[in-house]
């Protein structure tokens, strides 16, 4: 390892600890979140959503590294995300039962 | 036979095969978990009611902390050995072990909780009443059946009634109701807050306990390179920094599903 590679390792250590206490803090406004009366439920779950995606971000963007990764990785997850998409696609157009107006 | 390109980068992927390997291991994993919310989605969305309130937000929330700390425990474990403190990396890891155990140890004792929680339905001169509490002794997962078991009846039972909640399982501040006896030839129904008791708790036992089944292999991997696996360090340690960076890549998941499970279940 060079000094250079040291100083990066060094500074990614700082940011996981950056990125340690925005999970922490993102934890608690979760929850303080979900007892804020929105009025409606939907605001309710897509704030609790939002904060997860965010969450689910930081620790697969720094501690995953994917923020800098090789192409292919990122081929593999665009392939994954397409598939995820069209699962959940499929669950909520059948739950809506409107997959036949969609076509008609 | 030597295993090729578990050090040097592959010429054609760029990356050592082990992390190829992991990220198409977790894409099935994206599948397999994304499958199971989908079928959360269509559950709730196809219910007249969904519960809300009966987990312990608290406890949720501490081991969604325990999960957070380990996931930088294990990546701190990995950036000690690219700065060849193996000392630090032993420690990191140990830490990292021991919050896998304890998140394990809190789940458990959650699903203590819900074996040993039950709905009775039993009858009253000629009222029908139902209720739901904690049966004196904790016993768990008794049915009926167990009452009436003939070698060992049981007459009647006592129990310890819930206090009426508010959201999110909160005491709401009513006086702790008083302990009931039931005969046994009264019951109509006693049941567990098991997995068959409600489609909630279906999901939500299919939900967390396949997920505490991705802890435990993890920190099974985990703690073996903690102990008999660090051995290479000595004789090939790129390769068992490599090791540690593929199972905390899992690591990682396994946290980032959590992430998603814990508003999911215990806050929405």
């Amino acid at each position: 390892m060079n000094a250079t590679n040291e100083a990066e390792i060094k500074q990614a250590t700082r940011r996981y600890v950056y990125v340690f206490v925005a999970l922490l803090a993102g934890t608690i406004v979760t929850v303080l979140a979900s007892y804020i009366p929105f009025g409606n439920h939907a605001v309710n779950v897509a704030v609790a959503l939002a904060i997860a995606a965010t969450k689910a971000f930081l620790v697969a963007g720094y501690f995953m590294h994917l923020l800098s990764e090789r192409k292919l990785i990122y081929g593999l997850l665009a392939t994954t995300g397409f598939f995820f998409l069209g699962l959940m696609f499929l669950t909520v157009s059948s739950g809506a039962d409107q997959l036949k107006s969609l076509f008609h | 036979m030597e295993i090729p390109y578990t050090v040097e980068p592959r010429p054609d992927t760029g990356l050592f095969n082990a992390k190829v390997g992991i990220w198409l291991f977790l894409a099935s994993e994206v599948m397999l978990f994304g499958a199971l919310f989908s079928s959360y989605i269509m559950l709730r969305v196809g219910s007249d009611v969904w519960p809300h309130g009966m987990l312990n937000v608290p406890i949720g929330t501490l081991n969604t902390i325990v999960l957070i700390t380990s996931s930088i425990t294990v990546v701190m474990a990995w950036a000690s050995l690219k700065l060849k403190a193996f000392g630090k990396f032993k420690l990191y890891q140990g830490c990292t072990v021991l919050l896998a155990m304890t998140f394990v140890i809190i789940k458990s004792y959650e699903y203590h909780d819900k074996f040993t929680h039950y709905f009775v339905r039993y009858s009253a001169g000629s009222e029908v009443k139902e209720l739901t509490g904690h049966i004196e002794g904790s016993p768990m997962n008794w049915t009926l059946a167990t009452l009436n078991n003939p070698t060992r009846p049981i007459s009647e039972i006592r129990i310890h009634p819930d206090v009426a909640s508010g959201e999110h399982g909160h005491d709401s501040g009513a006086a702790h109701p008083e302990v009931i006896t039931v005969p046994t030839k009264q019951i109509k129904k006693l049941e567990s807050f098991g997995p068959w008791h409600l489609t909630y708790l279906a999901i939500y036992f299919t939900l967390t306990g396949l997920h505490a089944l991705h802890v435990i292999g993890g920190a099974l991997v985990i703690g073996y390179f903690w102990g008999p696996g660090s051995r290479m360090w000595y004789s090939d340690p790129e390769r068992f920094t490599n090791r540690v960076e593929v199972a905390g890549l899992f690591w990682h998941f396994v946290d980032l599903v959590w992430i998603f499970l814990f508003p999911v279940l215990y806050l929405l």
